[in-house]
């Protein structure tokens, strides 16, 4: 069975015109987010997204850009308690 | 952290001898205290200190031309990623990820660009290998921008397959990984591992609460007892092992919205069980419905931390519908669950 989580949440942006079709967003997507064709990459599965930045770290045209970060419970408390952006302390925590 | 704290140092044996002098090499298979130290770590004894030191390592009889492969000092995943190496001669560069897996610590940025760039400054390894190539293990790609490190350093960066146990294939098809290889899972198993640390954590949380409840029982009119404490730990494990195992069959898709139906159904068996539907007690009846369901439910969602497939934006908005109504329900049930004991 397919693990599917919630749809039209991401913040992810691309833009077509900006892309080389380097194929460097497929390569390292976890979720096949990303298909290039005819040199030219373009989203095929936009809810899989789990906001991780790897493709827009990695785009060499800036062609992408996300929100990145963890998409954890845990972690967006601790970011709500301290004030300051989610971040994955695993250190005493059971996140990761 | 104390990266003195070397534990594969048993683990090495026969030297490489290099242009950069001698590089510990390690055996591809496991000892049995690597995979005791393994069932350790899953169950979070010692696990932010179970480190490899960084460094270049060698596996097999590598040379020149041998692949450099790209890793994290956790020592869980370095023994992953040598036991699936048999065969192959290559360097592994291991990078100081303060002992965390490659995924998350990419997502922290410490096996990341700067980490990557520094270590291969610092290990040499541009001396030991002819070629210009690195192989990272893809979901480092979260933390590492490839083209900044080739600019850098000279190293072009190859990403390789999501799973250390693809590794051979990648290598054997010239660094070419299928559909497949690069998708990451996420399988009864997988979730399975996973559970013993949510459990461990959710017991340290709970033992405050029962010393409250120890206290309390000194003057309540009626005590806490053993069936309270079964319905109690029933919905902890229903939160932090059985909800990740069903994952895939609990209708919806919330994380806490799983836990809570799950916590619900356990809940009207306990009362039921228990005897506590009767008419004496219906604040603990009550209460116990709103308390251990939002217990259940919030420890489900706690696990969207160890899912690979929950971005930050859904975990944010499940959160801001979910955890005002188990707040709510905890608070309330809380409430009716203590008036019920002090008053009896």
């Amino acid at each position: 069975m397919k693990l599917e989580y919630l749809k039209n949440v991401t913040t992810l942006a691309f833009s077509a015109e900006q892309c080389i079709g380097c194929g460097k967003c497929e390569e390292v997507c976890p979720h096949g987010v990303f298909i290039v064709t005819d040199q030219r990459a373009r989203i095929v599965h936009q809810d899989g997204c789990i906001e991780c930045g790897a493709c827009a770290l990695n785009c060499p045209a800036n062609a992408i850009e996300v929100h990145a970060g963890v998409g954890c419970a845990a972690a967006i408390i601790k970011g709500w308690l301290t004030g300051g952006e989610p971040t994955c302390d695993c250190s005493s925590s059971d996140c990761c | 952290m104390n990266l003195n704290n070397f534990c594969c140092a048993e683990s090495t044996c026969c030297p490489a001898n290099t242009s950069r002098g001698v590089v510990a090499v390690v055996p591809t298979t496991l000892s049995l205290k690597d995979f005791l130290g393994g069932c350790k770590v899953r169950w979070g004894i010692g696990r932010m200190h179970y480190v490899v030191k960084p460094g270049l390592y060698g596996v097999g009889k590598p040379d020149e031309n041998s692949p450099v492969l790209v890793s994290a000092n956790y020592k869980l995943t370095f023994d992953t990623l040598r036991k699936n190496l048999s065969g192959l001669d290559c360097w592994l560069l291991i990078l100081d990820t303060k002992g965390v897996n490659v995924w998350c610590a990419a997502g922290k940025g410490t096996f990341g660009t700067e980490e990557l760039i520094h270590r291969i400054k610092e290990t040499g390894v541009s001396a030991i290998v002819a070629h210009r190539r690195l192989i990272l293990p893809q979901l480092g790609a979260s933390g590492v921008n490839s083209n900044e490190v080739s600019r850098r350093s000279g190293f072009s960066v190859v990403f390789g397959p999501v799973r250390a146990r693809d590794i051979r294939r990648f290598i054997a098809d010239g660094c070419a990984a299928t559909r497949a290889m690069r998708t990451v899972e996420f399988t009864a198993f997988d979730r399975l591992v996973l559970t013993p640390v949510e459990l461990v954590a959710a017991a340290k949380t709970s033992l405050p609460v029962f010393g409250v409840l120890f206290l309390i029982n000194l003057f309540a009119a009626r005590q806490f007892g053993a069936f309270d404490l079964a319905a109690y730990l029933g919905a902890v494990v229903i939160g932090t092992v059985l909800t990740p195992l069903l994952l895939p069959v609990i209708p919806g898709k919330a994380f806490a919205w799983k836990g809570w139906i799950l916590g619900l159904i356990w809940s009207i068996a306990a009362l039921w069980l228990f005897g506590w539907f009767s008419s004496g007690f219906w604040r603990l009846a009550v209460g116990y419905l709103l308390l251990l369901p939002s217990v259940s439910a919030y420890l489900a969602m706690n696990f969207t931390g160890s899912s690979t497939y929950t971005s930050p934006s859904g975990v944010l908005r499940e959160m801001k519908i979910a955890l005002p109504l188990i707040m709510g329900a905890a608070v309330i049930g809380t409430a009716l669950v203590l008036a019920q004991s002090i008053l009896g």
